[in-house]
């Protein structure tokens, strides 16, 4: 489509023929819902298994940090161990790109599978995890000392203690970055479109592959993405004010 | 060995960097049943360490503590089990900004004596009666006064039911005209025969409330004696100079 030099009137002649051919001819606007609905399902998946990769990851380190001193025994050795794993895993999976992460998930470690959703929750959920680990372990470390101590001075064990009272205040801390986390992840997934998975971007692909028409099918799911984000967004902001109820 | 004794502390040390600095430096001590025992001296001596040790939020690197006649130093002991006979105030409250005060107070017993809700709330409405705090249950820390907040505290510790309470300088981060109301608190509960160990620079406190006052100076107990000896006839030379500051 070319802007200039034609009339207003042909312009917007023009914006409409593409619009009916990108989004109304032979139903098309089907592959975008669907395509919608791909991204949004691996987003969530990843979501999930990011949360928890990175909440496990994320008290190894920072149990690591406040107390193997204190420790002793098998235990010493065994969080020595589960440490070791982590700090690995943080390094290669931050310092590498997430594109590089899924071509190589796709073509070398389940070569023989040709289930792409899986294969994209994987990649999005283990990348995740590596920024929800840090995330979530500066959310730890910023609560104060004295709630560790307070709850084991009541007699609350090392987990129970993390569970009731440190992981609800670091969950609260770190909210705003969660969110921020989310919204990345959910953009970051249209680079499945790179191993055939028909999410949104690879639906306009498809349709500007057929129509010959790159504005509209492009435009189109930027404006989605755009949406979705905006609704993200929201949502995280009511979460936010409800958990700071009564405090501050 | 006297049986009354609830805490025995057998030269205990806490050293850092492979002993180049003894926070604690074999310190002896014993705690009987009803006694308020208060640890005074300068800043660095190792008062708040040798509190910290008894429920062991401080390790030891050496000797014993003896809770309730058990070896708690021991690693095969199960210390989560005595903490909850050792109730704990912090200088800093320590309250759990995140929780009203009611579920600051009933979350342990709850979680830890399994106490059914109505059984925890119960208990904690009347502690709260009691000092003062009733129309505050609702509240979240945040929302209350040093005073207030300590007084909290106090309460949250009392509803596990402690057979001993530690004080590690309860009134040092409150404003002059809260530390009153504290200290009623404490003294409140060493009428009704608690047993207390407690960390203080309020020699007020110490001279009217304790029945054993104790000196520490570089980790170590220099001097220990009943208030009246302690404060009209001191022995050693530095809790001469001490006491010559201080009051």
């Amino acid at each position: 489509m070319v802007l200039l030099p034609l009339s207003a009137g042909e312009w917007f002649a023009d914006v409409k023929k593409d619009f009916i051919q990108s989004f109304i001819e032979d139903d098309r606007w089907k592959l975008f819902v669907e395509g919608l609905g791909i991204t949004l399902e691996v987003t969530a998946l990843s979501l999930v298994m990011g949360l928890a990769i990175g909440v496990v990851v994320a008290i190894i380190r920072s149990t690591y940090d406040q107390q193997h001193e204190s420790m002793r025994g098998a235990g010493k050795v065994l969080l020595k161990i589960f440490n070791t794993i982590s700090n690995i895993y943080l390094t290669v999976i931050r310092g590498t790109p997430a594109m590089v992460q899924l071509l190589i998930m796709y073509f070398v470690i389940f070569a023989s599978s040709r289930n792409t959703i899986m294969v994209a929750v994987l990649t999005f959920g283990i990348n995740s995890g590596a920024y929800v680990a840090e995330i979530f372990r500066s959310g730890i470390m910023a609560v104060d000392r004295g709630q560790m101590e307070a709850g084991r001075s009541l007699g609350f064990g090392y987990v129970r203690t993390m569970q009731y009272i440190v992981i609800p205040q670091a969950f609260k801390n770190v909210l705003p970055a969660l969110g921020n986390e989310l919204i990345t992840l959910f953009k970051e997934t249209s680079i499945v479109a790179m191993i055939g998975l028909r999410d949104l971007t690879k639906a306009a692909i498809n349709v500007q592959s057929v129509t010959y028409q790159a504005f509209m099918p492009f435009i189109g799911i930027a404006v989605i993405y755009l949406l979705v984000v905006l609704i993200l967004t929201r949502l995280l902001g009511v979460l936010e004010r409800r958990l700071r109820t009564g405090e501050h | 060995m006297n049986t009354d004794a609830i805490i025995k502390v057998e030269n205990v040390e806490k050293h850092f960097k492979g002993g180049e600095i003894k926070a604690l430096d074999g310190a002896n001590l014993e705690i009987n049943k009803g006694e308020v025992v208060v640890i005074v001296g300068p800043s660095g001596s190792g008062k708040s360490t040798l509190l910290r040790c008894l429920n062991l939020l401080e390790v030891p690197t050496g000797g014993r503590i003896l809770f309730n006649g058990t070896d708690i130093t021991d690693s095969k002991v199960d210390i989560n089990i005595h903490r909850q006979k050792m109730g704990m105030v912090f200088q800093h409250f320590n309250l759990f900004p995140n929780m009203t005060i009611l579920r600051n107070m009933t979350i342990a017993p709850m979680k830890l004596l399994k106490k059914s809700k109505e059984e925890a709330e119960k208990k904690a409405l009347g502690l709260l009666e009691r000092v003062g705090l009733a129309d505050r249950a609702n509240a979240y820390p945040s929302q209350l006064s040093g005073g207030q907040k300590q007084r909290i505290a106090i309460t949250r510790a009392l509803c596990m039911d402690p057979e001993v309470m530690l004080f590690d300088e309860p009134t040092s981060a409150l404003d002059p005209e809260m530390v009153g109301e504290v200290l009623d608190v404490m003294k409140q509960l060493a009428l009704e025969g608690m047993t207390m160990a407690v960390v203080t620079h309020e020699m007020g406190f110490a001279r009217e409330v304790g029945t054993k006052v104790i000196f520490m100076d570089e980790g170590r107990i220099i001097e220990e004696n009943t208030p009246e000896e302690f404060f009209t006839n001191p022995q050693s030379p530095r809790l001469k100079d001490f006491l010559s500051k201080v009051l």
